[in-house]
Order: structure tokens, then sequence, then C-alpha cells
């Protein structure tokens, strides 16, 4: 319904069809239903009359004032829609409103052979996305029976904690801009922007790679990789000290964010917050440690915890995080095996290019995985890993044929945005800001 | 039957149905209408499963349950991971429809997790304190993650609100 044809904005029909469609099934609007439409339904001008008529009729009342935020909001990383209810500057109440980056990536995964669908995974968390491949290709190989080599395990460890470090920085940057703190941004970046290069030297693409295949990586560290990325580690605990100059004693920066949205532990493991966010309330959970996957056993590092669990330990762990990947990366150059770079199963993984000019059978093989991709045995799957956000879990259901039944992504920042409502309810406007920028989401998994 | 299996089954009489240990992970599939009792008693000792991490679905056109729901738990004790599943029964003309029992009230995580269940595949949980869609805008028709739900063809529904 378009503003020419009189229908009004098309998300208002939305709510009116919406509230249309809860009467046929004869039932009452849901909270969130009711928080859209009634976000929806009124003009400022009603609004305004809506509240002027409450006072009257009961003077010296309090009437909540409705305000959109998003989903275009410079501070919500994205597209994220939060219908508040203010009384002044203080929230009474919350909803987030998700979906306006909803791809159906899930949807479109049922329709891929399981190599092709590797190619939409890493598009969902699209900040981390060897994280969104990495727990996709265990879930296969788990199915599979498939053994990882040793060597690409770590291969796979150094490109992780690489992003982790990406990813947090992005982070970073992002929301010392939110909070007033602009510096920071072009420290981060710049070191973002060497790491991402690096990702361009192995992988061929600086983001949303498929460096990640069912068996192992796609390829070897090309020469010169090792080398670069020795460089990185060697300047990267220096840079984190500057990040640390420019914030961790900055009063402005420790009065926007200290006792901010805190909540207890038990109230996160609850609302399932996992990653940075509840270990900075000081529940030791992280998978590399608890549950270690792709050799992490091998690595020594720390996990850091906070105390309070606000703004501000979520900023200290993640700097702590960065730290103990720059160790993980150098421990992993250090020690890293020989061997393929992946498993030499030809059913499932694709013969090097060189043999396909003198192997028949190479050949073969090539054209049959590329037409009609591997068949996965009947069964389920779910293989997690600890992402910068936290636990990143790829659900797979097999039925034997080569495409996936289901392929479903429990994806931290989904889970993680629970946690923004009872957060912010009672709290001031302005430190909504902070709270979403240190639970850190991104849309792009929220939304899938 | 492994421990936790008997453990459950002691707990709740009657609830386990059936017991899949494959490529290394533990199912349990849950009588549909013990899922709310099983749930309750296996966040608490001695199993402490505290952490939901996942709730999905999976669309089996071919199975009289037709959606089957999945629960991924995971011990912070002992790091283990169960899978809890219940078929939510089929969309029948006339029928009651895909239903189950809510677990929010025994995690609270559960509520956006039931939430894009619904949304995606219909199935209704009882007693979910807000069961809106979540993902696909409110006034959506048909759930995209049935297998009966085309992918590519259809008719946009938005076409004439651009």
């Amino acid at each position: 319904m378009s503003t020419e044809t009189g229908g009004g904005i098309p998300a208002a029909e939305e709510a009116r069809e919406a509230l249309e469609a809860a009467r046929r099934e004869g039932r009452e609007l849901t909270e969130t239903e009711r928080a859209i439409a009634g976000a929806e339904a009124m003009t400022p001008q009603e609004a305004l009359a809506g509240i002027e008529a409450a006072v009257e009729q009961t003077p010296g009342s309090r009437q909540p004032m409705i305000i959109n935020i998003g989903p275009q909001h410079p501070s919500t990383h994205g597209v994220l829609r939060l219908v508040t209810e203010l009384d002044g500057e203080i929230i009474r109440d919350l909803h987030p409103v998700i979906g306006y980056l909803h791809t159906g990536i899930e949807k479109q995964c049922e329709n891929k052979t399981y190599w092709q669908a590797i190619t939409l995974v890493t598009r969902m968390d699209y900040l981390a996305s060897y994280f969104n491949i990495h727990a996709y290709t265990m879930s296969v190989e788990k199915l599979l029976g498939l053994e990882v080599p040793d060597r690409a395990q770590y291969l796979r460890v150094i490109m992780c904690e690489l992003n982790r470090i990406t990813s947090h920085l992005v982070w970073l940057g992002t929301s010392g801009l939110e909070l007033g703190a602009m510096t920071v941004m072009f420290y981060t970046y710049r070191e973002r922007e060497k790491a991402l290069d690096l990702g361009e030297m192995i992988a061929g693409e600086r983001m949303n790679t498929r460096f990640f295949q069912v068996g192992g990586c796609a390829d070897d560290m090309p020469p010169g990789f090792e080398q670069r990325l020795r460089e990185f580690i060697d300047e990267m605990p220096g840079r984190i000290d500057e990040y640390e100059g420019l914030l961790t004693e900055n009063p402005i920066w420790i009065d926007r964010t200290r006792g901010v949205g805190a909540l207890p532990a038990e109230q996160l493991l609850d609302l399932g917050v996992t990653g940075p966010a509840l270990r900075a309330a000081g529940v030791d959970l992280d998978l590399r440690k608890t549950a270690p996957y792709s050799g992490y056993e091998h690595f020594d590092f720390q996990v850091p915890l906070g105390v309070n669990g606000d703004a501000y330990d979520r900023y200290t762990v993640r700097l702590r995080e960065m730290r103990e990947s720059v160790r993980i990366i150098g421990q992993a150059l250090d020690g890293m095996p020989e061997g393929g770079h992946i498993a030499d199963d030809r059913k499932v993984v694709l013969p090097p290019r060189g043999e396909l000019s003198t192997s028949m059978e190479a050949l073969i093989h090539h054209f049959k995985l590329v037409t009609e991709g591997f068949r996965v045995p009947e069964g389920e799957a779910y293989s997690a890993v600890e992402s910068p956000r936290g636990e990143l879990g790829c659900y797979v259901v097999a039925d034997g044929s080569p495409k996936p039944r289901r392929v479903h992504m429990r994806d931290p920042s989904f889970v993680n945005l629970q946690a923004l409502r009872p957060m912010a309810r009672g709290n001031y406007l302005a430190d909504l800001i902070t709270m979403i920028g240190s639970l850190d989401n991104v849309m792009g998994g929220v939304d899938r | 039957m492994s421990e936790v299996g008997t453990t459950i089954e002691s707990a709740v009489a009657g609830s386990v149905v059936e017991e899949i240990a494959h490529v290394g992970e533990l199912t349990i599939e849950i009588a549909k209408d013990r899922i709310l009792e099983v749930a309750r008693f296996i966040k608490g000792a001695p199993l402490a499963y505290v952490l939901l991490s996942d709730v999905t679905c999976a669309d089996f056109p071919e199975h009289p349950g037709r959606f089957r729901v999945a629960y991924h738990l995971y011990s912070l004790e002992t790091g283990s991971r169960l899978r809890l599943r219940v078929w939510a029964g089929p969309d029948e003309e006339g029928g009651p429809g895909p239903e189950v029992d809510s677990v929010v009230s025994v995690w609270a995580t559960a509520n956006w997790h039931e939430r894009e269940v619904y949304d995606m595949f219909g199935v209704r949980f009882r007693n979910h304190p807000d069961l809106a869609r979540i993902l696909m805008p409110l006034d959506w028709e048909g759930h995209p993650l049935r297998r009966d739900y085309p992918l590519g063809g259809e008719e946009v529904q938005f076409t004439d609100a651009v």
C-alpha cells in the first residue's frame, strides 16, 4: 500500500493487518504485537493528545511516551528497531523488533548442496564469517565421520583467532564512536586493515570467505604469509596498549560504561547469554576451554573474566581476549604440524587441481562433487564454537541426500539481544546506546 | 539406556520415548505432553542442564508427527551436551495443529527461540508469554521453513507496497 493510494505508511498497514489476523484467529494481541501496533498506529500529534487527555483525567499522572529508535539508527549496529516507552529520559519498557535483515539463509541452505551452503552461512554473522563456517563444517564433518588433519585444525585456529581480533576491533571502534570517543576508530581500523589483508592473502577474500571446507581448509599458507602474520602479532600487543591508553583510564569512558547494563550472572545464564557479556559477569564459560574443539586443548591461554558484568568489564574482557588471541596465533605458528591442509577423502574433498589434467579418476571425482555434491548419511549434529560474541552453534539435519534437510544457526547475537530488555528497563535512554554497544550484536547474525 | 535417560525416566515416569546415541551426541526423545515436566527436572540437580543453548525445529512431512522440535542443552558443571526432541504433530484441517508446551517458564532464553520456531514452522507453544512472529513481518502469511513452502517462483507478498 503506497501513500499515493491513501493506505497510509506501509508499516502502519502491517500493524492493522496483524490486528485483523489476530481477531480472525480469535486471540488477543501479544505484548510485542501490541507494542508495534501502538507505535505505528499513532502520529506524534495523536500520541501527545493521548498523553494530555490522560493527564487531564488524573492530574499528576505520568504517561509513557512511545518512541521508535531505528530501524535505521547509527548506534544500533545495523537495522535494529527498538520500540521504547519513555517516561522522560527513563526507559519504562522496550521491545526490540528484529527481522529487517532476514535473508532466509536457513531456507536457502536446504536447496543447496552441502559444499554450496558454506557460501551462504559465512554471510550470517558478517563480522565473524570464519566462525560461521567453522561451526557448519564441524557439524557436517561429524555426520560424515571425517577426520580433519592436524595442520588444517591449526590453520582454522589461526584464522578464527585473527577473525576474533578483527571483530573485536570493529566493536571497539564503533562503540567508541557511539560514546563520543571518536579517535579510537582510526586506531582500530588501522590494525583491522592489516588483519584483513592477511585474510586476503590466504583466502583470496577479505571478509566473507569460504576458506574452511568440509574436511579442512581450501589451501595451505602461501609463501610470505607466516612472516607477515608474525609481524602482525609482534606489533599487536603494543597497539592494544595504545587503545587502552585512550580508554581504560579515560574518565568520560569510565563514567559512560561503569555500572551500565549489569545483570546478575544467574539471570544472564537464564537468558542464554554467552561470550564476553557472560564472562564479564564472572562466569567462566569459554567453549575453547570447557568443550575444546579443533585442537584448542593444545594451546596455553587464559580466559579473561570480569567482576561486575557492566559495560566497562565487557570492554576490559574483550581487550584481554585480543591479547590471548595474539598468543594463540603465535603458539599455532610455532607448533604448526606437518601434513595436508585438507582431508584425503576423494568422495568428499575436491582433488588437487593439478591432478585433473593427468588423472581420469580425479576428473570424475571432481565432476561428481561439483555437479551432485556428496551424500551425508542420515542423522543430526550440533557443533558449537566460541565466536567473538559467544556460543555459535550449528544444527544440521541430514537425510541421506546431497542437500541438508535443515541447517539452523544458534547465533549468539540473536540470543544475547534478548537481554537488552531487562537491562534497559528503568535506566536512562542515553545508557541504552552503551548497552547495545557492549552486547556487540551483529544484525546479520540476529536476523539470518 | 544411558545414565541421563534413566535419571529422567525415573523422575518423570513415561517421558522417555526413545534414546539415540549418534556421532557422539546423545538425543532423548520425550513424549510431547511431558516436555515441561522434564524441562523443570533437568534444569535442577542432579542433571543441572542450566544453559538452554537452542530451540529449533525441522519439518518431516513424511512422518506422522511432522514437526520435530529440538532443545539443545549444555551443562556448565560437566561440559556435556544433551538434545531433547519432541514431535509436535501435524498441521491438519480440524486437528489441534502442531502444539508443544512452552519452556519459557524454565529457561527465559526460550522466549525468542520459540517465537522463531512459531514464525518459521507454525508450531504453537502453549502458555508462551508473547507468541508473536519475530523475523517475518507481523502480517506474513505462511511459515517459510516448512518443506512445502516454495523457494523462488512465488509471488512476493509485499510487491504492491513498494
